[in-house]
């Protein structure tokens, strides 16, 4: 964990709700795909914990939603200014268990973490399929990114306004995968989690307190023992998951 | 030069600020970041007689310069400490730490203390009688003169260390429960834990915390702090171990002055995990700023 000073080179919005930041500063702690970014904002006393979208030497790139004043602020914010963040935060994802054929399933905010993770999946010789799943087309993001980046990418909306109709579930059906790894809203991990055949990781969100492991605000049970989101996690294996 | 040497009971501090208990785990998390052989003290998670894992989540809410906390004083229990947060925490701190101890009845603190008591790191006993987020147990062993004194009564019987009391503020009259612990044999006292409060989702229409309500710390409460801390300096001969709000080396002189010996430092290290480090690194030239040059000389200074 390190905390530094980052300089927004980029805010702008991807859908009504959804935006991405660029920032550049100091990314030497993020370290694995899957990580997170705590970031303090004025006139607010706990930082707002935000997934890494992608990072490379100089920069961080990551897509929130406004859900509430303080990520109405981050929307708020304009290039040039800075921000206070702890970087290099949460487990990650392990690339190591993805088998040739992993598959990556993402709800909504859930997708931005998939993005660094397949990138890597694919530099690594994985053929790599993605599911992205939305509510509305209105609220989709990212189908362009992961298709650039020679993901095989399917897209789901709930209302069918896009892509295929139904959940994420819906398009796992029939799909040939050796792993998988996923981020979303817990109904759908769970969903997720009856539907996949593989074992995998699975990132959960919790309200944190610190975003480090010293207040023990997001702690959940597991058949590993206690942990907590932050540290811990925020991705646990499928074998390890108390529903 | 300054000297920011303070003594609690015997024990003597190079600095009076000590990361308050349940915000500074056992340390490790911390000592990945810098050398916490800098801070005074720490009070370590709060432990009781059986491994905990706490209240349900969700269990932090944000407020205007603060938090809201119920985490139900999650713990491996009073051995588990012993046989493993201890022997960790001495690899990354080599000064006496302070043992924060919570119980659901007299005997179990007694017990826990009598146990930690044993551990040659353990420079203090912090007699947590004021955990707002557990039910029969915890406050309401703080919230009677009585109660509080029966708790010390039994604990000081068990122990050959400094036992310092934690009191809630959650009370009609702080003053009367610190003067009990003092009649009871208590070494000092630590004040002040959370507030109770609550916030509720709008978009919900729910109480944000699982358990509806919980314990409110961070700079919100501080003024509270220093009022409460005044009151007690006044009523009692033992020290007294301030915190509630804490976040600037100006806070740390002012509740000082109030009437504190030494310093916790809790919600500011959840925030900025650097805060007791910047507190310190600050201190001397608040001091001089303030023409101070012993700390020790400004403790009870309001009340001149």
């Amino acid at each position: 964990m390190k905390q530094s000073i980052f300089k927004i080179v980029e805010n702008i919005a991807l859908t009504q709700t959804v935006y991405r930041m660029v920032l550049s500063g100091d990314t030497s702690d993020i370290t694995k795909p899957g990580q997170f970014i705590n970031i303090q904002l004025d006139g607010f006393y706990l930082r707002r914990p935000i997934s890494v979208y992608d990072c490379d030497k100089e920069t961080v790139t990551i897509i929130y939603k406004v859900v509430g004043k303080g990520t109405e602020k981050m929307a708020q914010m304009q290039k040039g200014e800075e921000l206070d963040i702890l970087t290099g935060l949460g487990n990650g994802f392990d690339i190591a268990k993805s088998g040739k054929k992993p598959l990556l399933i993402g709800g909504g905010v859930g997708v931005p973490p998939l993005y660094k993770l397949a990138k890597e999946l694919l530099a690594k010789g994985c053929e790599v399929t993605a599911i992205l799943g939305f509510n509305t087309s209105d609220e989709v993001f990212a189908k362009a990114e992961f298709e650039a980046l020679g993901v095989k990418t399917y897209l789901t909306t709930v209302d069918g306004s896009e892509g295929i109709k139904g959940f994420v579930t819906t398009a796992m059906e029939g799909l040939d995968y050796s792993y998988l790894y996923t981020c979303g809203p817990e109904p759908m991990l769970k969903a997720v989690y009856n539907a996949c055949a593989t074992s995998g990781q699975f990132s959960f969100e919790e309200r944190m307190g610190c975003g480090f492991g010293a207040c023990m605000g997001c702690s959940c049970k597991t058949k590993y023992g206690n942990k907590r989101i932050c540290k811990d996690g925020p991705i646990l294996e499928k074998e390890e998951i108390i529903w | 030069m300054v000297n920011t040497q303070v003594e609690l009971s015997g024990v003597t501090l190079s600095n009076p600020i000590i990361p308050a208990s349940g915000t500074f785990g056992f340390g490790y998390e911390f000592a990945e970041l810098y050398d916490i052989n800098m801070l005074g003290s720490f009070s370590f998670k709060g432990t009781t007689k059986e491994p905990r894992f706490g209240n349900p989540t969700p269990r932090i809410a944000e407020c205007t310069a603060g938090m809201i906390n119920s985490v139900g004083l999650q713990n491996p229990g009073v051995e588990k400490v012993i046989s493993e947060e201890l022997p960790k925490l001495s690899k990354c701190f080599h000064k006496p730490v302070i043992a924060n101890i919570s119980g659901f009845s007299v005997e179990e603190y007694a017990y826990c203390c009598e146990l930690i008591d044993k551990e040659e790191q353990v420079g203090i006993i912090e007699v947590n009688v004021s955990c707002p987020n557990v039910h029969n147990g915890g406050m309401s062993f703080g919230t009677s003169p009585e109660a509080a004194a029966e708790v010390t009564r039994a604990v000081k019987k068990v122990t050959t260390k400094p036992v310092y009391i934690k009191l809630s503020p959650n009370v009609t009259d702080i003053v009367s429960i610190a003067k009990a612990c003092e009649e009871a044999g208590a070494d000092g006292i630590s004040m002040i834990n959370t507030l109770m409060g609550m916030r509720i989702d709008l978009k919900t229409k729910r109480p944000v915390i699982a358990n509806k309500m919980g314990g409110f710390s961070g700079s919100a409460i501080f003024p509270v702090a220093v009022r409460m801390v005044y009151q007690v300096y006044d009523a009692v001969k033992i020290p007294i171990i301030g915190m509630g709000g804490v976040t600037t080396a100006e806070d740390v002189i002012e509740l000082m002055l109030a009437g504190a010996t030494a310093v916790q430092v809790g919600a500011a290290n959840l925030v900025n995990p650097f805060a007791c480090k910047d507190i310190i690194e600050d201190l001397p030239r608040v001091m001089e700023k303030y023409q101070i040059t012993n700390l020790k000389d400004i403790i009870g200074g309001a009340h001149k």
